[in-house]
């Protein structure tokens, strides 16, 4: 599904991914570990769209497609979704509004009829059991005066609604009380599928032991140290990452 | 330079014109039956003579350049032509939906079908300026030209030379008005107008009044409207006060707006301005009385070549008062903007809270705002600030939106929509503003033009008619 060679990405003329490999097929959940000021989030942000770095060299391909020739609003049609360490908020845009735009614009790209106001607000009701989210969205301006764990969770329940091939969390669980940390993961594990796949990135082990990854890569320095099951995850939370940095250097 | 060259003149020409037709045609000029009137267009006219017409030399006109104003070719009509007039075949509005007592100004003067001038059931007088002139010289005696700055700016100083009708509201103490009262403006002309409004508001003690003020034009004809209103609000009167506008491309617009708080009142200007060739739009308030609260607020869309001046004086005279400036704008293409926003805090007025924001969006790198916050102040304990920003739309934002599958040009309209819903939020009349939210909406999709309530349907293409007022 997801396949990314040698790439190496630089922000400012600093190199910040230096050489990464990363292969994802459907049906897989990927975790990605490593200290801050790795390059975890820049990889997250290369895949979504953003486009404030250059990629020096290597290639990323989604789907059979050279990912980056691809506008991110294309990139979301196609099915990426990149769930965001900091929320933004939208002052003024109604989560309602917001939402129910991304829906329609995905809708008419794939030639079906946009939703009504009425039937949205169905699905909406729907996707936010699905998740178990409790939080009134409605009439609320997006992520606006959200608490960190509502912004989170927030994130969680707008990949509900657009139904990802292939989602990336960054840090989802960063600051999250246990009772959002389940949310989160069970979002996660309920839009779980086989032709679906999830690259969770994380600082932490505490999010995987609700959402079990088939793999685990430690990111260190730009590139992927090391990789391994899950009980690479296990073996990190007792060594620390000390025990990466001493082996790489 | 502007459609017909020819025509313009330098201030001092125009001047000199105006002084002329006035020396000339005193005698035709409408209300003159009344010495009260008489004796205040004399004045005026002493002042007009002495005050210099605006000039870019001037500071409070430094960015928006006036000449493109004084042309030898208008008419100016000192006879009313529209008295008697089913305004319904002409033009309808379709901004509101909301159960309003509609009145409408056409080319300055006051269209009715039935009576220029209506006393309500509960003496709310609503109606023609002109008329009430002659009906009601007490109250015209002693509030007509007891706010505006006559002597002091030489447009306010004109209008009151040549001022013949405007809206006229008089609302008694104790009374609230249950219904909006909205004034259309419609400028309809084949040839170059020169109209001067005048208005005038009181809203006696304890009373309530909600005034939507439209501005419209019919034609794409050239037409200067140099409008007066005097609003004053008596000890805890509350006034809701609106001024849309959505004109054609060859109009420039200057209004000033006079409003006099006494003690405990409350006012809340919004001034929304949609379309337009060159418009100002003066806020001139005095805070004479304690406790007062005023709410000012502005929102200017403009595009393509439009040209928007607000300049926005809060003068707080009393203690303990309240006064809160929002202003935002989103300029587009080769459109220029200015802000001024005054406050100065009078001695002796302590506990003075006074609030001063203007921020911009610019789309382009050849739109431009001129923003210049200012505050004056001589009490010791108060508690005001002001700021300006200028900027683009948030690129983090703008990701976010783009991430969710949201194209780059709706992700902008979402954007630029949110911008402007915090002023219009501030409305707090339900209908209007859900129809204001809607023409924000339109007119930041583009949809919205001034042929969209145009009965005319011309195919004439908007001119660049303003041009010249950014050189």
């Amino acid at each position: 599904m997801l396949s990314i060679k040698n790439l190496k990405v630089s922000i400012e003329d600093k190199l910040i991914l230096k050489g990464l490999n990363l292969e994802v097929k459907e049906g897989e959940i990927h975790a990605i570990m490593g200290p801050n000021g790795t390059g975890k989030s820049t990889l997250a942000w290369v895949i979504a769209g953003r486009n404030d770095f250059t990629v020096e060299q290597g290639e990323v391909t989604y789907m059979g497609k050279n990912l980056l020739d691809i506008p991110p609003e294309a990139r979301s049609k196609e099915g990426i979704f990149l769930g965001f360490q900091y929320p933004v908020e939208i002052p003024g845009v109604s989560m309602t509004n917001f939402m129910r735009t991304a829906i329609n614009e995905k809708r008419k790209h794939l030639d079906l009829k946009p939703l009504s106001g009425a039937e949205f607000l169905k699905l909406m009701e729907e996707k936010k059991k699905l998740v178990k989210i409790q939080s009134k969205l409605t009439d609320r301006s997006v992520n606006e005066g959200f608490s960190g764990g509502e912004k989170k969770k927030n994130e969680i329940f707008q990949m509900a609604l657009l139904e990802p091939k292939l989602a990336i969390l960054d840090e989802t669980d960063s600051g999250l009380d246990i009772d959002a940390l389940k949310v989160v993961a069970n979002g996660v594990n309920m839009l779980r599928r086989k032709d679906n796949a999830t690259i969770i990135i994380t600082h932490y082990q505490r999010l995987l032991d609700y959402i079990i990854p088939d793999f685990v890569h430690v990111l260190f320095d730009g590139m992927i140290v090391k990789s391994g099951g899950k009980e690479l995850a296990f073996e990190l939370e007792e060594k620390g990452y000390e025990w990466i940095k001493n082996k790489s250097e | 330079m502007i459609a017909n060259n020819n025509s313009s003149l330098k201030p001092h020409a125009f001047k000199k014109a105006m002084i002329a037709l006035f020396e000339n045609k005193h005698d035709q000029i409408p209300g003159n039956s009344s010495d009260i009137i008489d004796k205040l267009r004399q004045i005026a006219f002493e002042h007009f003579k002495q005050l210099e017409l605006p000039s870019k030399t001037m500071e409070s006109w430094r960015f928006t350049n006036p000449e493109p104003l004084f042309r030898d070719d208008y008419i100016i009509d000192f006879e009313s032509k529209f008295q008697k007039i089913d305004v319904s075949k002409i033009f309808t509005c379709d901004v509101y939906d909301l159960d309003t007592y509609c009145v409408t100004l056409i080319n300055g003067w006051f269209a009715y079908k039935n009576s220029p001038l209506s006393c309500l059931k509960d003496g709310t007088i609503i109606g023609s300026l002109y008329k009430a002139m002659e009906i009601y010289p007490d109250i015209i005696e002693k509030y007509l030209g007891s706010v505006a700055k006559i002597s002091e700016q030489s447009l306010i100083s004109l209008n009151t030379v040549f001022m013949q009708d405007g809206l006229f509201i008089y609302v008694p103490d104790n009374v609230k008005v249950e219904k909006p009262v909205q004034v259309i403006n419609i400028v309809d002309s084949d040839k170059p107008v020169f109209l001067q409004p005048r208005n005038l508001i009181i809203a006696g003690k304890n009373s309530k009044l909600t005034l939507v003020h439209c501005d419209h034009s019919l034609t794409h004809n050239i037409s200067f409207t140099n409008t007066v209103s005097e609003v004053i609000l008596h000890k805890n009167a509350f006034i809701d006060h609106y001024k849309v506008q959505n004109k054609g491309r060859n109009s420039a617009l200057v209004t000033s707006m006079f409003f006099r708080q006494e003690q405990n009142s409350t006012l809340n200007n919004n001034v929304m301005t949609l379309n337009g060739g060159l418009t100002r739009n003066q806020v001139d308030l005095s805070i004479k009385g304690e406790n007062c609260t005023a709410e000012l607020n502005g929102l200017y869309l403009m595009d393509k070549y439009q040209h928007i001046d607000n300049s926005v004086f809060a003068d707080h005279a009393a203690p303990n008062s309240r006064s809160n400036q929002l202003y935002k704008g989103i300029l587009d293409d080769q459109a220029s903007g200015v802000f001024s926003g005054k406050v100065l805090v009078r001695r002796g007025s302590q506990n003075t809270m006074a609030f001063q924001n203007n921020k911009n969006i610019l789309l382009t790198d050849e739109a431009k705002i001129n923003t210049q916050p200012f505050l004056e102040i001589y009490a010791d304990d108060v508690k005001c600030s002001h700021g300006a920003t200028v900027g683009q739309l948030d690129p983090n934002a703008m990701f976010y939106m783009r991430s969710r599958g949201i194209c780059e040009r709706t992700a902008r309209q979402l954007l630029m929509y949110a911008f402007a819903s915090e002023v219009v939020k501030k409305i707090s009349i339900e209908p209007l503003k859900d129809n204001i939210n809607k023409l924000v909406e339109k007119r930041l999709k583009g949809e919205l033009s001034i042929c969209d309530q145009c009965i005319l349907n011309c195919s004439s293409k908007e001119p660049r008619f303003v041009q010249n007022i950014l050189d």
